[in-house]
């Protein structure tokens, strides 16, 4: 039995990455050209999967189905960081988002990596192996950016937007080495600034809520689809 | 066998003979001036509606009611928008540049199918768009195999094997429903009547064969209704097995011919439709219209021109 | 206070030409091309355009330029001394087979 502060902590992940995998999904058909908007399915893909297993791993423990922990809980019982809620369909913010997000998970998983519970180490590295993928589509898009004025300038705001969101991905102990490692590959002036930490919940995942649960919330609980 | 065999002719009644006979003819070869033309028209009104259909089912995507649906449905709109990707590579091939292509489809200028300019209103329409629309469009992909024009005949094989987990989605999706509550037999009956009209318009108006210019130049190899008849043939028993009824009380198989009677569709309507007045067209170009104009940076900044 | 590496040239719109090989052993095969700014792009696309469901075992990415096309072959003469369709050995069987009484 695992305790209730690791399965927490595990479903702060998971939220993260289905929360993070909707925001993705909603460049579907509208991304800047064919080829990425193929590329940027799968990373929205891979996040949902990543969500998916880890609510697997934590419905065991709690007597429920991951359909139930993703899907019918209450907007203020989820425990995703506000950067992942916020709506930014625009492509330097979701550039952005996804190089600051990316760049903390891979702390973050690499901590689960070392963990003793055998399992959630075991799903750890699975996930770090695909995430591996989406921090080379991350640094390409980074490099590609920074290497035109208009790119620049335009990665630049969005970071800087994002930049409190993004600090409250993870916790005081590891946001210092995170915050490092962004300042280093963007070059960019960050100083450090007041975190958005998780319970902090957007209005904007309550819309979200709103939409991703309006099927399900219309019919009884327990219904086939 | 010598070169020549293999050469494809250069004068356009020897080159109609030639893709008659099962010719195939490469980006390389020369070709008349007419069959490039309808060529280009032609895929790239498949390209557009691969991209036009995405628009009414990632809405859907983000409203789906399991995680294994939100990902299949992921999975197959990400397969529409890489078709569109294999086939506007293929038209920029032939000479028109997916800028153009793409310029032309929100302006209006050229086409999509009837299909893609009506709403999705339930979760019932995401299954009989997957069971059923799908289904129309594999049939008409299948006789796409034996195109003349090599290049376009070899990116519907890559397209007809993704598309074969579409359909097992829907029918997956459709079965849950039919299986579950009242209300949810209820959704898939309601979406299969508001659909039934635009999968009649689907294949087009009857065009006989020896007039259809497609056909002539074996672009395609089927005529309108042949796709149509082998669609009820494949579809209309599968429907009726659910009990579902089908909206059009004419509907019957000459079981002697062979062939299925049904209330002549409204042409016009289909023409309407296609031609940029369907209820749904003017919103959905705008939205690209939109996106495209929001992301016009990103090209500038990423994709800048040889020079 | 540039990116590390200094700064880099703009990308260009490049046709980059994918082959796969569908399992080991066998050859690679031309698949299609993707449209990408750099290699990096490109080997992004071309794993997603032809290899996101596990279907190819490898891939080569070329760009289109890179390729030399050769479409034309000359045999004016029609030399079928090296070819299998130059050798039509029944009539000589035949004549051999009724000499030495096998027929």
């Amino acid at each position: 039995m695992r305790e209730r502060r690791e399965l927490d902590r595990l479903l702060e992940i998971a939220d993260d990455e289905l929360i993070l995998g909707w925001r993705d999904s909603e460049w579907t058909g509208i991304a800047p050209f064919l080829e990425e908007d193929v590329a940027f399915s799968s990373i929205a893909q891979n996040e949902i999967g990543h969500a998916r297993a880890l609510y697997e791993l934590v419905a065991r423990e709690l007597g429920t189905s991951a359909d139930e922990l993703a899907l019918d809980r209450r907007p203020e019982e989820y425990r995703c960081a506000p950067l992942v809620e916020l709506r930014r369909l625009e492509w330097a913010r979701t550039i952005a988002r996804h190089f600051l997000y990316e760049t903390a998970d891979e702390i973050r998983i690499a901590a689960l990596k070392a963990s003793d519970d055998a399992e959630v180490a075991g799903l750890a590295a699975k996930i770090d192996r695909e995430e591996a993928y989406h921090r080379m589509h991350a640094e390409m898009w980074v490099d590609r950016l920074l290497a035109s004025e208009e790119g620049r300038a335009k990665l630049r705001e969005a970071v800087e937007e994002l930049w409190p969101y993004a600090s409250g991905v993870l916790d005081e102990e590891l946001r210092p080495r995170w915050a490092e490692r962004v300042r280093d590959r963007l070059g960019f002036d960050l100083p450090d600034a007041e975190p958005v930490t998780r319970e902090q919940h957007t209005d904007e995942l309550r819309e979200l809520w709103e939409e991703m649960t309006m099927v399900r919330r219309s019919a009884p609980a327990g219904t086939s689809w | 066998m010598s070169a020549r065999e293999q050469d494809v002719p250069r004068n356009e009644q020897e080159f109609l003979e030639y893709v008659r006979a099962g010719g195939q003819v490469e980006s390389y070869d020369w070709m008349p001036d007419d069959y490039r033309r309808k060529l280009i028209k032609f895929i790239e009104m498949h390209g557009n509606s691969e991209l036009m259909g995405v628009l009414p089912e990632r809405e859907w995507i983000l409203r789906a009611p399991t995680l294994q649906r939100k990902l299949a449905l992921t999975a197959k709109v990400q397969d529409e928008v890489g078709h569109a990707q294999l086939i506007y590579r293929v038209v920029e091939d032939l000479g028109k540049p997916r800028e153009a292509c793409l310029a032309d489809l929100v302006s209006g200028r050229s086409k999509f199918h009837n299909v893609f300019h009506y709403p999705t209103r339930t979760w019932g329409d995401v299954g009989v768009i997957a069971w059923l629309v799908d289904a129309a469009a594999i049939i008409s992909q299948k006789a796409l195999l034996k195109c003349s024009y090599a290049p376009y005949a070899r990116i519907m094989k890559k397209i007809c094997w993704e598309e074969s987990f579409h359909i097992l989605h829907g029918r997956d999706v459709i079965l849950t429903m039919m299986n579950g509550t009242d209300a949810q037999r209820e959704l898939v009956q309601e979406a299969l009547n508001r659909w039934w009209g635009p999968l009649m318009h689907f294949h087009g108006n009857p065009i006989p064969a020896e007039d259809d210019p497609m056909v002539q130049w074996r672009i395609k190899s089927q005529a309108n209704e042949e796709a149509r008849q082998q669609f009820l043939d494949g579809y209309v028993p599968q429907i009726w097995e659910l009990g579902l009824t089908v909206p059009d009380p004419a509907l019957r198989k000459d079981e002697e011919t062979g062939t299925w009677h049904y209330t002549e569709p409204d042409w016009d309507e289909l023409k309407a439709v296609v031609t940029g007045h369907g209820p749904m067209t003017e919103e959905r170009l705008g939205f690209r219209r939109v996106t495209r104009e929001e992301t016009e940076w990103v090209r500038r900044a990423v994709l800048a021109e040889a020079a | 206070m540039g990116a590390p590496g200094g700064p880099r040239r703009g990308g260009v719109n490049t046709v980059y030409e994918v082959f796969r090989q569908e399992r080991k052993g066998q050859p690679f095969q031309h698949a299609g091309s993707v449209v990408a700014p750099d290699r990096a792009f490109a080997d992004v696309y071309a794993r997603e355009q032809y290899g996101r469901r596990g279907e190819s075992a490898a891939l080569w990415v070329v760009p289109r330029d890179a390729i030399v096309e050769i479409d034309e072959f000359v045999d004016e003469l029609e030399r079928n001394y090296h070819r299998v369709d130059g050798y039509s050995l029944k009539e000589k069987l035949r004549e051999a087979r009724a000499r030495a009484g096998t027929a």
